[in-house]
């Protein structure tokens, strides 16, 4: 089995300690937003105010994140964002970076906040260890849902994007999205995943579509 | 910087200087291989005969009984693998308790996955003590190998390893009783460690938990005990352990084994007080806290805490920031994103392992350390908690 990490250009501060663990540091803008975060949401806060949440939760870690807007019903840009996050310093700083990015310069439309991915929140903080992308993938998550939760309040239905999972083994009842979260956890070859997932292990005619979604995941999240 | 309080002892402790002073000369001077004919060689035989002399003397066994060892994990390893490959025509099941450190319970599990043996997982009481009657009616006609940790590492609570083995010994099942192993390396610098006393047929230990080097440990081997070895090539400690002896961490290993025996009442009655100011302020000061681990049957330098509703990893960030230097079971520190399995072993939920912080206290620790942790650890809590949208009720983690 290949114990290879794939090597992203947003990847920093990996550090392998001598018990061949993985170990990091943060850089400098994660410190930054893990010390003193952004936009979260405070106890006196008027939650009248925002039109639409969100809510995820994170299979890998056991960690949950909550976020909130205020989008212009007109405009349909995010005014406010607020959050709260159980979870790693990686995730707060992730969170509290996203509630900036999509409130800056007036506000992100939700159209553009639907564009922004793990890897932009990441390149702003200056790069997370591997072994945290999944915290980024986390708060990208909840603003989907929030923006979902948005058009679905407005009635606008039609814009709503259900991220629904797809079982690819129905034997071992692995998703597309167990894949996905293998991936991101670093599992990129059959071996791993199937370590993590127990996909295919009753059933390998299931293996060739795993197959192509590591390779699908590892492109997405990866780049290469 | 301002203070630093290192309170991650059970992790590992820095060197002895007396310790370092013993074994300065093995570097250098002394530095022949003990398996030479010339008087060079002689000389760092001698040595590490005397170091294995005295550590005998302390466990109050015989010489030939102790193998050094890379560290606690190799002896482990040797332990619970050399000695169920070497004996299983007697029988393939093994007994270990569920919350053993992962060099006891990952061999049982290979042993299990790969080597067609059936383990059973003691599982602990909610304060982490194994009982001498659950192991007992856990024993078969097929076991060979009972392995329970003398205390345990991440939580701290001492296990009545005397009368676990007492009883297991007494048992009519199976027919010829089965080996015990202890894991002894976080008890080496608290507990009596007298082997007549306690019973165990092995027992392992490392020095760099007890101020002594790291990289060296020993593993006890009643005479008698057949072990298959995990290693070929030489003659050496009985050719179940070969390569070249690291004389100056077994000197070191010796010296740090028999200081830290000598000195341990003493310094056990310091670290209790010291570790009981700390448990009882957290508890006082900090709502929905909870300790893990026996309330007195614990090692005197342990205080496992939990923080309801934050998560471990970015507490210890916040308290690495004001030099406060601890470690955590939540599963966001670990390399498998699994929270920490000695405290889910406990049936304690997920959350509680996510928020157990681990402070353990060692020579170096003093009374202003502790004042200064239950100073700063309380606004770092409710910052926290201040950010997170998780509000675990009191019934669930009690
Ligand atoms: S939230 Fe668990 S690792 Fe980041």
């Amino acid at each position: 089995m290949s114990h290879a990490q794939p090597s992203t250009p947003g990847t920093q501060g990996d550090v392998v300690t001598k018990d061949g663990a993985k170990s990091w540091f943060y850089t400098p803008e994660v410190k930054e937003h893990f010390f003193h975060p952004k936009n979260f949401l405070k106890d006196d806060e008027d939650m009248a105010m925002f039109n639409a949440v969100g809510k995820v939760g994170s299979p890998a870690c056991g960690d949950e994140l909550r976020v909130w807007m205020q989008v212009d019903p007109t405009t349909e840009n995010i005014k406010e964002f607020r959050w709260k996050t159980f979870g790693c310093g990686s995730a707060i700083a992730s969170t509290s970076m996203a509630s900036v990015m999509v409130t800056e310069n007036g506000g992100m439309t939700l159209e553009q906040a639907r564009g922004l991915k793990p890897q932009d929140i990441m390149s702003r903080l200056g790069g997370l260890p591997q072994r945290k992308f999944h915290c980024s993938v986390l708060c990208d998550k909840a603003l989907r849902d929030a923006i979902n939760d948005y058009y679905r309040r407005a009635g606008k239905t039609d814009k709503i994007i259900v991220e629904s999972a797809r079982v690819i083994d129905p034997v071992a009842k692995v998703t597309d999205r167990d894949i996905e979260e293998a991936v991101l956890e670093g599992a990129v070859t059959i071996e791993a995943v199937q370590q993590k997932t127990k996909v295919g292990i009753g059933n390998p005619s299931v293996l060739p579509a795993v197959e192509e979604l590591i390779r699908f995941y590892k492109e997405k999240y990866f780049g290469a | 910087m301002s203070r630093q309080v290192y309170l991650d002892h059970a992790s590992t402790t820095p060197l002895d200087k007396r310790v370092l002073e013993a074994m300065m000369p093995y570097l250098t001077e002394h530095y022949g291989n003990p398996s030479s004919f010339h008087s060079i060689g002689k000389e760092a035989k001698d040595a590490i005969d005397e170091a294995r002399a005295n550590i005998a003397k302390l466990l109050v066994v015989r010489p030939d009984e102790i193998l050094f060892t890379s560290g606690g994990t190799e002896a482990d390893n040797m332990a619970i693998l050399g000695y169920a490959r070497a004996n299983k025509e007697k029988g393939m099941h093994v007994i270990i308790g569920a919350f053993e450190h992962h060099a006891v319970l990952e061999s049982a599990m290979h042993l299990e996955r790969k080597e067609n043996f059936s383990v059973t997982y003691l599982t602990p009481g909610r304060d982490g003590s194994i009982t001498p009657e659950q192991v007992v009616a856990a024993l078969r006609e097929d076991t060979i190998l009972v392995s329970v940790m003398m205390a345990n590492n991440e939580i701290g609570t001492i296990e009545p390893i005397a009368e676990i083995v007492k009883a297991v010994k007494a048992s009519k099942v199976p027919k010829t009783p089965p080996v015990f192993h202890t894991d002894a390396c976080q008890a080496a610098g608290v507990l009596d460690l007298d082997v007549s006393k306690l019973g165990v047929d092995m027992l392992a230990m490392n020095g760099g938990k007890i101020y002594g080097p790291k990289g060296a440990g020993f593993l006890y081997v009643k005479r008698g005990i057949k072990l298959q070895p995990l290693m070929f090539g030489g003659s050496q400690e009985r050719a179940i352990r070969p390569g070249t002896e690291n004389v100056p961490a077994i000197i070191g290993l010796a010296l740090a084994f028999k200081l830290a025996q000598e000195e341990r009442k003493e310094e056990n009655e310091r670290l209790t007080v010291l570790r009981d100011r700390l448990i009882n302020g957290v508890l006082k000061t900090i709502t929905k806290t909870r300790l893990n681990g026996h309330a007195t049957d614990r090692l005197p330098n342990n205080a496992n805490l939990s923080f309801m509703d934050i998560e471990g990893e970015a507490l210890i960030l916040y308290l690495d920031a004001a030099g406060i230097y601890t470690s955590t079971g939540s599963a966001c520190t670990s390399a498998s994103l699994d929270p920490s399995h000695v405290i889910l072993s406990l049936g304690l939920p997920y959350e509680v392992a996510h928020g157990s912080i681990r402070f353990t206290l060692g020579r170096s620790t003093t009374q202003e350390d502790i004042d200064y942790v239950l100073e700063t650890l309380p606004p770092l809590v409710a910052k926290l908690r201040s950010l997170s949208p998780v509000n675990v009720d009191a019934k669930y983690f009690a």
